[in-house]
């Protein structure tokens, strides 16, 4: 187990420390915009920040059944860009 | 597990890490919308792809056989992470998003 | 040979098969049936959306191509780092960029490649395939870059897609 590994340990809890500074970083340019495209490119780093997160936890609890998550993000999360960038440009997302 | 491959590990999750909040630093610090478009769709996917590439080295060393989930996910990642940012940058020309004055050039219109 | 046995684009296929097994957890009989199954039925139903290919291509100068990708963002990424980091304002630029490549196919891996490296994104391109839109995050000179683009991408891709 990761227990066992105390630099691996350590290593592993700085990164996720890191991690969710950026994700709170995100958020703060989700909430503060300025325009409508900035705020889509912020959630768009921040699924992908979700998907380094998942990962991490899975490295933590020492079990691969995260993957599946992440991999729905992953396909999720762009599909949800595009439509969101879709609308700005066009203002429908299917025409 | 052999200690080189724990620092080896190790190594890659930090700079994943690292160039994940960097990405988030620079959607935050830089001053327009076109550059902020710079740091997620460089800094975040690689950074992201390193603590994939950690991931994998961890679970191939602790059992054996090879888990390639992670790859998948980084190939994707890395296949769209220039579609995400090619259609924001044509959705802020057509907004008219503000630039920095610094900037040359113009945008075309949409 | 392969066409005629349901399978129109063998390299859609393939990468198809590969992609099911790497989904599905090992392989097993089972994957490797559903694998097929994909790989015969996916190329049918999409081959209708599909831009048409280019004469030629040679694959096998791709792997160097992208293993230079893959070197240029990792130095890339550290370049915008160091820019995000420095107290320094980037000098972004709008480059119009003249396109030598005529296929659309080519055209996308070029402009996804810029997107990925070099401080630059692709942001548009005109509507008969001849200039591209490039955004800049910090340059001096706009015909430097244009260079570099030139040799360092669109040639090898010139000589993959010819």
């Amino acid at each position: 187990m990761i227990a066992d590994l105390p630099i691996l340990s350590w290593a592993l809890h700085i990164t996720i420390g890191m991690v969710v500074l950026a994700i709170l970083l995100n958020v703060y340019r989700l909430l503060k915009g300025p325009d409508a495209p900035d705020r889509v490119l912020a959630l768009d780093t921040l699924y992908i920040n979700a998907i380094a997160l998942i990962i991490l936890l899975g490295i933590a609890l020492g079990t691969r059944l995260y993957m599946e998550s992440a991999l729905l993000i992953a396909v999720m999360g762009f599909v949800g860009t595009v439509a969101l960038a879709k609308y700005l440009k066009r203002g429908s997302v299917i025409e | 597990m052999q200690p080189i491959y724990e620092y080896v590990i190790s190594a890659l999750l930090l700079t994943g890490g690292l160039f994940t909040l960097v990405g988030a630093i620079g959607l935050v610090r830089l001053p327009d919308f076109f550059t902020r478009l710079h740091a997620p769709t460089k800094a975040t996917t690689l950074g992201v792809g390193a603590i994939m590439l950690g991931s994998v080295a961890y679970f191939s060393a602790r059992a054996p056989g090879v888990n390639v989930a992670e790859i998948l996910i980084t190939v994707f990642l890395f296949l769209t992470a220039p579609v995400s940012a090619n259609i924001l940058a044509k959705a802020a020309m057509h907004l008219g998003v503000d630039r920095t004055p610094e900037t040359r050039g113009k945008p075309w219109d949409q | 040979m392969l066409a005629r046995l349901g399978f129109p684009q063998p390299f859609l296929s393939l990468n198809l098969f590969l992609v099911w097994q790497l989904l599905s957890d090992g392989v097993s009989g089972g994957s490797v049936v559903m694998g097929l199954i994909l790989a015969w039925m996916l190329p049918r139903l999409t081959n209708n959306f599909w831009p048409e290919r280019p004469a030629t291509v040679k694959g096998w100068l791709l792997p160097m191509y992208l293993l230079r990708v893959v070197w240029d963002i990792i130095t890339a990424s550290v370049v915008v780092a160091r820019l995000v980091l420095s107290t320094r304002q980037p000098q972004p630029v709008f480059i119009s960029y003249p396109l030598s490549l005529e296929h659309p196919l080519a055209i996308t891996m070029l402009a996804s490649t810029i997107s990925l490296t070099p401080g630059t994104v692709s942001a548009d391109v005109s509507d008969d395939n001849r200039i591209l839109l490039i955004h800049a995050l910090d340059a001096k000179d706009e015909q430097e870059v244009i260079d570099t683009i030139r040799k360092r991408y669109e040639q090898p891709l010139q000589e993959i897609f010819q």
